[in-house]
């Protein structure tokens, strides 16, 4: 599939695929959630995070003429662009259904991140985007709740549920500058006001993650050097298998509706 | 596996659908504590759009009456039509009573 790959539709991208990516990842949890109640609010926030995907996807296709589902069906690994982060899997082992805290972890930061990016799209100079970012902005927010009440409960809980937010704390970390870093693609979207620089927002993020975790009796973990490319195409293993599940689909059977 | 000891207590959940309505008892659900209880009703019986606001109350609080009661406490307002103001004509103003 050829993209014409403006920065405009870059930026697009990424935070388009940053919210297909963990809605597919958080939908695992569906059948298999810890309990009854969360693994309905799992699937609900799933479903919010497609919401937001698909209106994304179909304003960054737009310059090319192609529609949400060839641009989440068609598209081939590198030319995904979400940060690396949103790709993991809930366990680092492989079990399934997964690590809950982990999904916590990653639920909270992406969820302080998401409301931040979704706050400032609300006066994109595009019309479009402002107003999918004026709808989404509710939804993280809730999200956001629904996180970090999970992030207390089981990082103030037990010894073994702290043990376990800690070390998924430490498992994520690494994985949390590449929200962060500055680009042409970011440096671009800020000048022609069609979003934030995506840098802009950690001091923000860091500020409110802190508030979260003191709250969780968690240790923010020390920033560690990272190469993570997810932005740029550059993928962990983790995506091609995402992927083969999501796309299988429409691989099989192109075109194919029902 | 959670033992008795260990089990979340239930709460049950009523749901008002619209400003001016009154909250209608819709279900029930387990949850540590009140907060949370309040938030699992949002995920369990609003998710397509059925409500404005939620309470909940723990089910232990709920009092209610005797099933083996049900003969002496109801069935003696069996044959009490004249309790029904059904014999009254209402003006064609008054739309719903």
């Amino acid at each position: 599939m050829q993209l014409s790959n403006t920065p405009q539709q870059r930026y697009l991208l990424r935070i388009a695929d940053a919210a297909l990516i963990l809605s597919q990842r958080n939908s695992e949890w569906c059948g298999h959630g810890p309990i009854l109640e969360e693994d309905l609010a799992q699937a609900n926030m799933a479903l919010d995070l497609l919401g937001q995907a698909r209106a994304l996807l179909t304003q960054a296709g737009l310059p090319d003429g192609l529609d949400e589902d060839q641009l989440a069906m068609q598209r081939l690994e590198h030319q995904f662009l979400n940060p690396v982060l949103f790709e993991l899997p809930h366990a680092a082992d492989g079990r399934q259904p997964g690590d809950f805290a982990f999904t916590v972890v990653r639920n909270t930061l992406t969820a302080v991140w998401f409301t931040l990016l979704w706050t400032k799209l609300q006066s994109s100079r595009d019309a479009e985007v402002a107003a999918i970012a004026a709808k989404a902005v509710k939804e993280s927010r809730y999200h956001l709740q629904h996180s970090a009440d999970w992030c207390v409960r089981l990082g103030d809980g037990t010894a073994d549920s702290h043990a376990r937010m800690q070390a998924a704390l430490e498992r994520i970390w690494p994985y949390v500058g590449e929200l962060f870093q500055a680009d042409e693609v970011d440096a671009e979207a800020e000048a022609s006001g069609l979003g934030p620089s995506w840098a802009g927002l950690r001091g923000e993020w860091q500020a409110q993650m802190q508030a979260v975790l003191a709250g969780a009796t968690l240790t923010l973990p020390k920033d560690r050097p990272n190469a993570h490319g997810g932005r740029l195409g550059v993928h962990s293993e983790h995506l091609g298998h995402l992927l083969s599940q999501l796309q299988y689909l429409q691989r099989a059977y192109p075109g194919g509706t029902w | 596996m959670s033992t008795t000891q260990n089990e979340w207590p239930l709460w049950e959940v009523f749901v008002r659908s619209k400003s001016g309505l009154d909250h209608k008892h819709c279900g029930s659900l387990h949850a540590p504590d009140s907060a949370f209880a309040v938030q699992m009703a949002r995920e369990v019986y609003t998710r397509r759009q059925e409500g404005v606001s939620i309470w909940v109350v723990k089910s232990e609080h709920i009092v209610a009456s005797d099933p083996g009661e049900k003969g002496q406490l109801f069935d003696p307002a069996d044959d009490k039509v004249y309790r029904h103001p059904t014999f009254y004509k209402l003006p064609s103003s008054v739309d719903h009573m």
